[in-house]
């Protein structure tokens, strides 16, 4: 952490403190978030009511009925002068998506091929040879930012986002990339989709994929995807 | 079925769902790093009440009713209590005031008619409304499919079911059937909306500060259970976007078009504009009441103060 000045405790509102560590989205920032996470779930005990890690942030949600703004952020100062970073080869687990790349499913992937100057099977190979990091959740439950896609395929978001994006579609905004774990609006441009059942209820922990876990998209054929239960119908656009 | 809901029975039928009704219990806990959002009472002050009056303890489910247009069948004998918006609600075609307890005989129809003061009504039952938890909670959240009377998050259709627990019909410990003038709010006064500055305040053009706190701001037709977007002059910031970072209950945050918009319970777990600080909790559900063209003024408060009122609040409701 050798930016001047940080980390850095922001109000939140009465319960909250955001905890500013890092002023640029890098991979080397997630082993001092994912550990802040926990030191923070250890110091703050049964005062602690929820945390929103992000790229460069933490959000600490506390009950104020329990301890007093100074109070918490008296405990996360001492926190963070504590804080070492966890051990990046033993952090974070490693999902495989299985991913179907179709312009029938992923109707952004010729127009990004021609942006990159590559042909379609080659856009496919970089998105998918790339091990992805999740940096935060959010947006919808289950729906994961994770980075850094070859510099060749960032996009910017749609101008206009598509009122629904099917679950499972595999886009990219950026430089970073995402699947939708459930039918929702969106913006991003779409290249494919996983069967990987990214959100689910009946699931212990909910949401397959947490920050700092390790992400491979895995090129798979149509029957594939259908095999394992993936809704592969063509793709209405709406915007 | 497990323990939560196995000694439930069905206590009010839907004969008309209305625009909005959703159950609430005091939201979704320790899920917002899966991007899960919180839920729960838009309007906390009424929704408190409603279940104080029921003689529950904090955390109860009650029903958010928003706008009115809903009618309830009782299934049996009910001990309920109202609170919040004036939504013309009648008993059986009798005027029912809100902020107090009354009882309803099976048979007997609850119906709401359209707001008279306010947006949003509470309807808590004895010992609570009943359903399955999903993530710890009975928070409806639509956009999520999560929790409520059906446990995927959906507003009451017609023919719908709300459980309650055996005791519902009976009378509640305590003879408080009302609740005090103090705690009545006039939901068609101009509220002044606490404000903790905070987060990218100093990012903000001095002149767009001055003026932020010094606007009758008029709420915007687009505002739901999510947020409150405030229309007015036009609030520069230095930042136009930011890395997207954790988004706490109120946070005022100013997209490039400088018009604010006030996070409500259903906001989304992470965002990337600039804000100004967040709007207390109370401020929160006193904004929640504000219909589309009421105006609202922006008042920064200390920690110490807004500390000091909402543990006042909450203690009255043990």
């Amino acid at each position: 952490m050798s930016v001047p000045g940080l980390p850095r405790l922001e109000s939140a509102g009465l319960d909250g403190w955001l905890v500013r560590l890092f002023d640029a989205i890098d991979e080397a920032n997630l082993p001092w978030i994912t550990a802040l996470v926990r030191d923070c779930e250890a110091a703050f005990g049964n005062a602690l009511v929820d945390l929103v890690p992000s790229y460069t942030t933490l959000l600490v949600i506390f009950d104020p009925m329990r301890m007093t703004p100074d109070e918490a952020r008296e405990r996360l100062a001492e926190t963070l002068a504590a804080l070492a970073p966890d051990d990046e080869a033993a952090t974070g687990e490693v999902h495989e998506l299985p991913t179907w790349y179709h312009e029938s499913v992923g109707p952004e992937l010729p127009h990004l091929a021609e942006r990159a100057g590559l042909d379609v099977a080659e856009t496919i190979a970089r998105h998918a040879e790339v091990t992805y990091r999740v940096y935060a959740l959010g947006f919808a439950p289950g729906f994961a930012f994770m980075g850094s896609v070859d510099e060749r395929l960032e996009t910017p978001r749609l101008e206009t986002p598509r009122k629904r994006v099917p679950a499972g579609s595999v886009g990219i905004a950026g430089r970073q990339t995402a699947a939708y774990p459930a039918v929702s609006p969106g913006g991003w441009n779409l290249i494919g989709r996983t069967a990987a059942r990214l959100f689910d209820r009946d699931r212990d922990g909910f949401s397959l994929l947490r920050v700092g876990d390790r992400v491979r998209f895995v090129p798979v054929s149509k029957e594939e995807l259908v095999r394992r239960g993936a809704d592969v119908t063509y793709m209405e656009d709406t915007r | 079925m497990t323990a939560a809901i196995e000694d439930a029975v069905s206590g009010l039928r839907v004969t008309r769902p209305g625009p909005l009704a959703l159950l609430q219990d005091a939201g979704r806990f320790g899920v917002r790093r899966l991007g899960v959002t919180q839920g729960g009472p838009a309007d906390l002050h009424a929704w408190a009440w409603a279940n104080r009056l029921a003689g529950n303890a904090w955390g109860a489910a009650a029903l958010e009713v928003t706008l009115g247009g809903l009618a309830l069948e009782a299934e049996r004998e009910l001990t309920l209590a109202l609170a919040g918006a004036d939504l013309g609600a009648t008993l059986d075609d009798a005027p029912l005031s809100p902020w107090q307890r009354f009882r309803l005989r099976p048979g007997q129809v609850l119906r709401f008619a359209q707001p008279v003061g306010g947006l949003r009504a509470y309807l808590a039952v004895a010992g609570g409304f009943r359903a399955e938890p999903v993530l710890g909670s009975l928070a409806s959240v639509v956009r999520e499919g999560l929790g409520g009377h059906d446990g995927h998050g959906h507003a009451l259709a017609e023919c719908d079911v709300l459980h309650v627990g055996t005791e519902a019909g009976e009378h509640p410990i305590g003879d408080e059937r009302e609740a005090p003038a103090e705690a009545r709010l006039d939901y068609t006064a101009m509220p002044r909306l606490s404000l903790l500055p905070g987060a990218q305040i100093a990012e903000f053009e001095g002149a767009s500060l001055a003026v932020a706190f010094n606007t009758a701001w008029r709420v915007d037709d687009r505002a739901d259970r999510m947020g409150v977007r405030l229309r007015g002059p036009t609030l520069r910031c230095r930042l136009t976007s930011m890395i997207s970072e954790g988004l706490g209950l109120g946070a005022v945050q100013v997209p490039p078009d400088g018009q604010p918009i006030a996070l409500l319970n259903d906001r989304q777990t992470i965002g990337g504009y600039p804000r100004l600080g967040a709007l207390t909790p109370l401020s929160c559900a006193r904004l929640a009441q504000c219909l589309p063209g009421q105006e609202v003024r922006l008042a920064a408060v200390s920690a110490e103060r807004a500390l000091a009122d909402y543990r006042r609040f909450r203690r009255a409701f043990a």
